[in-house]
Parts: structure tokens; sequence; C-alpha cells
């Protein structure tokens, strides 16, 4: 088993060659030239090509790209133009909110669409399985940012329950942190509860049709020692999976939650970089999220043995 | 002599269009009413300038920020243009790359996917390279070849229609993985047929279905990402009405004017919900175990 988690963890290293590619070949063919822009306006033809020689721009391609690879493996994740600071440090300033945004999203989602899943395929056929399935249909429909503005403008501006935009760390209080984390949280959780609710009731209800179902209950076990002891348990797999896979749903609209609701995260810096044209800060931010992306998914694949001992490597 | 007994035996309807109408929407009526509305979008997004609109462009400094009224239908936006208008012919936009990602993204998935079925050394390659796009998540892949680019509506096509080939290259694949292995083409190998025409002829038909319930899916998550990139300002251009661009202009003032976002929001939302349903509802029809989208 431990020669196949190694395994697998080497099978990654491909896969984050392609995505390293990707970003740098990006940063290679982003317009403009660095050098003119650190030499300034008065630089001579010269001066420039003195710069571009320093920076290492007027190496081939793949010479720049082991430079960036090897300045990547020491944490060196550029400059960013606008600002002029390490993309790094930036990036280490927004994290907290979006670690705390996606972490509320991941529970909110989860203790909802299980349960709400598994209660659809105990039901299947009624009223109670048509409506799970209507409202998935209807998240997979909707936008982030439109779940988002109609969410404040219900319960912030007509109710003025929860605040309406911002952010506070969990250091001010648990309460500012928690009101203003609902309203994001479950905007951006809607997609992937549709998502995990959808899987989870298919898988229950291939599972709820298996023999030992049967027998559980022939045995005289109550549904719910029925529902969660013998079929969720057994439901697990596939479940997990696609909580791994629906991260990158999660990803996405990080970016466009973060904006809806002002939270200075990772996101909101992505989008200011757009506005800004900052290319090093959104190829890293593409390669850090999409690092976490592969991570997950591998952590994912590892969990399955545990999940299932009838699953061995 | 069958023919005859079929044709007596056959209820007499008075208008059998209508009536094999009825029986479709008996059993799939979400699919037929996601038809239906999406058939609606799509004469509104073609009739457009008959319907009641104006120049979608047009600025009035006098009537800004007006709220929805019997001469505004949806009411004005920041720069006094007619909402009404611009959501009218924002449905041009949003259909035009939804349709165009769809079969741009099954054309091309289509071909590589057949080709990493048969080609050993193309499967382990494009394989890897799939692997790869598919990790780096559908709006920040867009958003990072946006950047680079002009904004334009052929861009946008483009930059979603990338992150969307990697999954229809793995269905065709997987697909093209268990047709090769049927008695049907391996008759057609033993028979001397060559690969290009086994391909043409045995494996793509066989790829039809399942494609057309992918793209359907494709097409409706290409309107979303395109509402996303035009919202945070990476996506249309901002002189194209779509409504990606109508909500992302409101952005400072949904406080005071909730209706500039309510308004393209409850539209984009039924569009996708329509073409959503209409997926559900081919995928019941061609292959009930073709599972969902993931």
């Amino acid at each position: 088993m431990f020669a196949y988690f190694i395994r697998r963890l080497f099978a990654t290293i491909p896969v984050m060659g392609v995505v390293a590619l990707f970003v740098f070949s990006l940063l290679y063919l982003s317009p403009g030239d660095p050098a003119a822009i650190i030499a300034g306006d008065i630089a001579t033809e010269e001066d420039i090509a003195k710069i571009r020689a320093n920076l290492g721009l007027d190496q081939p391609y793949l010479v720049r790209f082991g430079t960036w690879l090897w300045a990547l493996a020491h944490g060196d994740l550029g400059t960013s133009i606008f600002t002029n600071l390490p993309v790094s440090h930036l990036i280490a300033q927004r994290l907290e909110p979006t670690v705390a945004l996606t972490l509320c999203t991941l529970v909110i989602t989860i203790a909802v669409a299980v349960p709400v899943g598994v209660l659809a395929a105990w039901k299947a056929g009624t009223w109670v399985d048509r409506a799970v399935m209507g409202f998935s249909v209807l998240g997979f429909s909707m936008p982030v940012f439109v779940i988002a503005y109609l969410l404040i403008m219900l319960f912030s501006m007509q109710l003025g329950w929860l605040p309406v935009q911002g952010y506070r760390s969990v250091s001010e209080g648990l309460w500012p942190f928690v009101s203003h984390m609902i309203l994001p949280s479950v905007a951006l959780g809607i997609v992937y509860m549709a998502l995990i609710a959808r899987i989870t009731r298919a898988t229950m209800l291939e599972v709820l049709a298996q023999d030992y179902v049967r027998t559980a209950q022939a045995k005289g076990l109550s549904s719910n020692q029925v529902l969660l002891g013998h079929a969720l348990k057994n439901a697990s797999v596939p479940i997990v999976t696609v909580i791994g896979i629906g991260i990158a749903l999660l990803i996405s609209g990080v970016v466009v939650t973060e904006t809806v609701f002002a939270i200075p995260g990772i996101g909101r810096l992505t989008v200011d970089a757009i506005l800004r044209r900052d290319y090093p800060i959104i190829q890293a931010v593409t390669l850090l999220f999409s690092g976490v992306y592969v991570l997950i998914n591998l952590a994912v694949d590892m969990s399955y043995t545990f999940l299932d001992p009838r699953i061995r490597y | 002599m069958s023919a005859v007994a079929a044709d007596i035996a056959a209820p007499r309807s008075v208008s059998p269009t209508w009536g094999r109408f009825r029986d479709a929407l008996r059993r799939h009526p979400t699919a037929i009413f996601g038809a239906v509305v999406l058939l609606l979008m799509m004469l509104a997004a073609i009739f457009a300038p008959w319907l009641g609109t104006v120049d979608p462009q047009a600025l009035s400094m006098l009537k800004r920020l007006k709220p929805p009224s019997a001469d505004y239908w949806f009411g004005t936006d920041m720069l006094g243009r007619d909402v009404y208008s611009r959501v009218v012919y924002g449905t041009r936009v949003s259909l035009t790359v939804g349709i165009a990602v769809a079969l741009l993204s099954t054309v091309l998935g289509l071909a590589i996917g057949m080709l990493t079925g048969f080609v050993r050394w193309a499967d382990a390659i494009l394989m890897r390279v799939m692997d790869g796009l598919m990790s780096i998540p559908a709006v920040l892949l867009a958003i990072s070849l946006m950047a680079l680019t002009q904004a334009s509506l052929q861009n946008v096509i483009f930059a979603i229609t990338l992150s969307e080939v990697p999954r229809v290259v793995r269905l065709v694949r997987s697909l093209v993985l268990t047709l090769r292995e049927q008695p049907f083409v391996e008759a057609a190998t033993a028979t001397g047929t060559s690969i290009p025409r086994t391909l043409v002829r045995h494996i793509l038909p066989n790829t039809i279905a399942p494609l057309l319930v992918q793209g359907t899916y494709i097409f409706a998550s290409a309107m979303i990402t395109e509402a996303i990139l035009s919202f945070i300002g990476a996506g249309t251009p901002p002189n194209i009405p779509s409504w990606g661009n109508v909500m992302a202009e409101a952005r400072s003032l949904f406080q005071i004017a909730g209706y500039l976002i309510l308004f393209p929001g409850i539209c984009l939302s039924l569009t996708v919900l329509a073409v959503n349903l209409l997926g559900d509802g081919l995928r019941d029809a061609l292959d009930p175990r073709l599972a969902r989208r993931m």
C-alpha cells in the first residue's frame, strides 16, 4: 500500500509539469517587455538589452522555463508588475480569508448535501425526492454571483439579519466572523451542494438495491442504522470522489464570491490583477489553485483504502 | 402485410404531430419546458431589433438609473441605457458563446479522443496534457488566457473551449476504448477495413448520442462561464451588451439598483436551466446509464 502511495505521488509530477508549462508559457507570451518597463522612458536600446541580459530574458524558452522552475522550487513566484512586491508575499497576506471561506463552504456543503441526498434516495419517487432534484438542477443553472446578490437582497437588505459585505477575522470575535461568513459560504456552496446531493442520491439508490441492505432490514435494524451504517458507508467512495472533483467548482467560485462580498482574499487579488493586467499574480494564483486541486484529489485517492477496506493496492 | 396491419392497429389521431407532442410532454415535461424556453430565447436573439427595443448602446445622461416602469421595462443603467434592450440583445451573446463552445469543444474533443483511442503513443502524450489542463479550474484557465489577449467574443469562446475540451476527450476516449473491443469493430478489421474508415463508419456513429448529451451540458456551463468572466472583467468586451456585462456594470450599484442584476440574472438562469433540463431529457431518452457530467 505504501508503494502505491509513493507511485501515486509520482504520478502527480507529469500533471503538475503540464500545469507549470502552461502557466510559464502564458507568462512567456504575455505582452509587454518587462525589461523596457524597468528601464523606464529615457533608456536607450543598449540599456534595455543589458537589463534583458541581466534578467535572463534573452535566453531560449527552455532555459527560461528551467530558471523559472528553479526559482519556483525556492518559493519565488515572481514579482507583481503593479505593486513591485513579491507575489508570494501578496498571496500570503490574502491567504486567511480565502482559507476561511473555503473551509466554511466545505463544512456547510457537506453538512447539507449529503443528508439531503440520502433523504432523496430514501424517499425516491416522492415529492421530497423531486424537490431535491429540482433544487439541484436549479443550483447548477445559476451563476454564483446571481445567487450571492439574491441572498444579499433578501437577508441583508430586506430582512437586515446579516451584513451586506466585508470580512472579519476570527480574532475579532466569533459572531462577527460567522455573520460575515454565512452568506458567502452559502452562495459559494450552492453549485457544489447540487453536485454532491445528486451523486449521493444516485450512489445511495444503487446501494439500497443491494442484497445486504435487504438483509439488514430483514433482521430488524432501524432505518437510521440501515441508511447510515450499511448504505452510506458503502456509498462513501463515489461521494468522496465527487467532493474532491468538485473542489474545482469551489475554487472557480471563490474568485467571484470574494468580489461580490468584498472579501480581501486571493480571489479578490486575482480580479484586481486582471484589471491591472498583472500577469505574475494571475499565473501564480492559477498555479497555486491547480496545485491545491491536484493535492486534494491525491488525498481523496489515498482515502479510498480507509473508506473501503476491500480496496487494496 | 405487416405494414398494413400496423396501419390498421395505429390509433387514429386528429393531428399526429400534436399527438406525438402531447405524448412527449407527458413523459418528459421538464425537457419539453426546456426546449420551449430555449426556442423562445433563440427567437428573442434573432428578432431582437423588432421586440420593442431601442439601440442597446444609446446613452442618455438625463435618464440615468430609472427604476423599471412602463417606458423602461427593466429600468435604465448608470449611463441611461435601456436595460430591457441590453438584456434582449444580450441573449445573442450568451447563446452564441454557448452554442459555439459546445460545437467547437465536441468536434475538437472528438478528434483528439479518437486519436488517443487508436494511436498508442499519442495517447500517452495527449492524456498527460489533458490531465494537466483538467487540473486547472475552468474559470482560472479562461482568466489566464483572457489576460493575455484582447477582449473579444472569439477569444472568450476559445478560452472557454480550451477548458471544456479535456472532459470531452476523456469521454470519447473511454467510448472508443470500449467500442474497439466490440465484435463489429473486430469484424471490420478482419475484413480489411482501414483504420480511418473504421473510425468514421463504425466508431463515430456510436459516439454521437453521448456526445449530444455532453454537448448540451457544455452549452449550459459555457453560458455560465461567459457570465462569470464578463462579471469579473475578463470576458466579453464592455462595448458588447452581454448579460454578464450588464451585471458587471451594476457591481457597485446593486444596493440602489438591484434590478440591474435581477433581470439579466433571471434571464441567464432561466436559459441555463432550460438547456440543463433539455440535457437531462436527452440523457434519459438516449442512454439512461450515462452519468451526469462531473
